[in-house]
């Protein structure tokens, strides 16, 4: 579903990485484990289509985004790429659900309020769809998170030290929810973290090392 | 969930701004368009009693006050005129003259003036008979409309006038006015008068000089006065009276660009104890000299909404900050650029469209508020429960002024680095 070559990334002040080949298939999982600073969000950020590609190809399902820009781009996130980050933030004018159908509304697909409540269900937090989201505990905001980043059935679920936040229990349990929610939706998913304790769940890892 | 419904959650997510902004934003509006519906009103409530009067001949004082007093009824006379002085401008076949309307004031009941005049005077503001008739014997009068809703006199009722023009004046108590018809509404100052015939008010202060001066040829002015006044059109019967006064003369001239009116005034001014003035050119002076309060209030009035347009501005461009992450992750969600520019856009205008209904419903209220001490102090009926095409042109400067004081901050938000903003931890 995801397949990137030769891909490389030279920051502003001159220094530069060169990222491994890195290919996931639907359905499939794969770990990206790095220690702080060696890049992951950079990486993290090319093949969720937030940083534009300077070097090298990020081919997801036929499409190759480094060929995409500007509006075109945006679209293309919008409707492929599902995001859950460490730090999650939320459109604080809106309530839990509302947040879950905005992601529908930008990407471009016409509102389903029915299967969204099916999928914060899913993620036993559809008792919070009516509240706001600074009422809620970390790990509720973690599992709207999910919510939002899957509500379009995305190709590709990127998730950024999904778990680091959280304590060991919290850490199975949405990490569980994660990997289940990707797979009903039938999308790859790919989680970058240096949080080690997901190293035993994983079986699939690149690990990202300086040069 | 589309950016419009988005832009209002927005921004009812912070009432203490909504209200802070849209407040001041109202205000500034609200003063424009009381401003606009005042002078609008003003407008019209002088050109309407204009009635086609190329000049007014009175006693030498202040022209705009001669004009205030015997053409709008708002202020007092400069005095009397002779009508041994007036004699040439009231004969009925003077050359230029098309109608010269005698007035005399100086007598109200419950503050609405009796004005003496003849017929042709209901005829410059077209008015027409509703009941009854027009007077024809000596202190009968006919009333205008509104002077018969708010005393209630009706026809047969007879009441005695008061001297001067307030209500707590001096009380004539020897003669009796009766009322024989009342007219129907014009809307022009003719409908807060009572009329009768000139020899009327020379009657009833007669009468009054006759208490104070019992000796003084009382049977002269008997001679004179107690034949009653049947026809009252034309001024030949004023005339016979050369030692009576009247308080003004309402002229008409045949051909307004005749040479000879232009200089008739001028003429009457330099080699007359009386005063002429055209109204017209009074009234644009009265303009002037508003004009002058008015323009001051209204570049307060600008101010005002320039300041809220700033106001408007630093709210969007703090809450535009605040919100940056919330910018960035629905750029991650899919909204491009350009819908977070409009997004920013439409919060400006929402918050302007809001001002301006605020704005518009104090200018309303506030002109509705001044009408009611308008009506009590002057009788002059304004109204703020009537709409202007102006207001149309305000909306649009309101929202130009919402989309301006949103454009600086909606270019920030398009701008919004999803890169650099997430990467800050």
């Amino acid at each position: 579903m995801i397949q990137t070559k030769d891909l490389a990334y030279t920051y502003t002040g001159g220094a530069s990485i060169v990222f491994p080949d890195i290919s996931c298939a639907a359905r499939e999982m794969l770990l990206i484990l790095g220690a702080s600073g060696i890049g992951k969000t950079t990486l993290l950020h090319l093949l969720g289509g937030i940083l534009r590609v300077q070097q090298g190809n990020i081919l997801i399902d036929t499409t190759d985004i480094s060929s995409l820009s500007g509006a075109a781009l945006d679209h293309f996130r919008g409707q492929n790429i599902g995001i859950v980050f460490q730090q999650n933030h939320f459109v604080e004018a809106l309530n839990v659900l509302e947040n879950v159908l905005l992601a529908q509304s930008l990407a471009g697909r016409s509102i389903n309020k029915e299967k969204a409540l099916k999928l914060l269900k899913r993620l036993n937090i559809d008792h919070k769809a009516g509240q706001y989201i600074r009422n809620l505990s970390q790990g509720e905001k973690q599992r709207v998170a999910i919510a939002r980043a899957l509500i379009n059935d995305p190709k590709i679920v990127l998730a950024d030290e999904l778990t680091s936040a959280l304590d060991d229990d919290n850490c199975t349990e949405v990490l569980h929810l994660l990997q289940e929610q990707a797979h009903h939706a039938g999308s790859a998913l790919i989680i970058v973290t240096h949080d080690t304790r997901l190293k035993d769940k994983i079986d699939r890892k690149v690990i990202l090392e300086r040069p | 969930m589309n950016i419009l419904k988005l832009a209002i959650k927005n921004i009812l997510k912070n009432p203490l701004n909504l209200l802070m902004s849209t407040v001041l934003f109202g205000l500034g509006v609200g003063l424009i368009t009381f401003l606009l519906l005042f002078n609008t009103q003003l407008k019209e409530k002088f050109d309407k009693n204009l009635a086609n009067i190329d000049l007014v001949v009175g006693a030498k004082g202040s022209p705009l006050q001669m004009i205030l007093c015997n053409m709008y009824h708002i202020d007092y006379p400069t005095g009397n005129i002779d009508i041994k002085d007036a004699r040439p401008i009231l004969r009925d076949d003077h050359p230029l003259i098309e109608k010269a309307i005698p007035l005399s004031l100086g007598d109200n009941y419950k503050s609405y003036r009796i004005v003496g005049t003849n017929h042709d005077f209901i005829g410059l503001y077209h008015g027409k008979i509703a009941q009854g008739q027009l007077w024809k014997k000596d202190l009968e009068v006919t009333i205008g409309s509104v002077v018969a809703l708010e005393t209630g006199l009706k026809i047969g009722d007879t009441f005695a006038s008061a001297h001067g023009f307030n209500m707590d004046d001096h009380v004539h108590d020897n003669h009796g006015f009766v009322v024989v018809g009342v007219l129907e509404g014009t809307g022009s100052v003719m409908d807060q008068l009572i009329m009768t015939n000139t020899a009327s008010i020379w009657k009833v202060h007669s009468h009054e000089e006759d208490d104070d001066d019992h000796e003084h040829d009382e049977a002269d002015h008997h001679h004179d006065q107690d034949h009653d006044h049947d026809q009252d059109n034309g001024n030949a019967h004023l005339l016979l009276h050369t030692d009576q006064q009247i308080t003004s003369v309402l002229i008409q001239y045949r051909n307004k660009t005749n040479f000879q009116a232009l200089n008739f005034g001028r003429n009457i001014n330099d080699n007359t104890e009386m005063q002429a003035a055209s109204p017209a050119i009074e009234i644009n002076r009265l303009y002037n000299m508003i004009g002058i309060g008015t323009d001051v209030l209204h570049g307060l009035a600008i101010l005002i909404a320039g300041v809220s347009a700033l106001f408007i501005f630093i709210m969007l461009f703090k809450s535009m900050r605040e919100r940056r992450y919330e910018l960035a992750i629905m750029r991650v969600l899919g909204a491009g650029r350009v819908k977070l520019f409009l997004l920013i856009i439409l919060e400006g205008l929402i918050l302007a469209l809001i001002g301006y209904a605020i704005g518009i419903l104090i200018g309303h209220l506030g002109m509705e508020l001044v009408a009611k001490f308008l009506k009590a102090d002057f009788r002059y009926s304004f109204t703020g429960m009537k709409w202007i095409p102006e207001e149309i042109y305000l909306l649009a400067a309101a929202l130009v002024l919402g989309l301006i004081a949103a454009l600086i901050p909606a270019i920030q938000a398009a701008k919004t680095d999803i890169n650099r903003t997430l990467s800050r931890k």
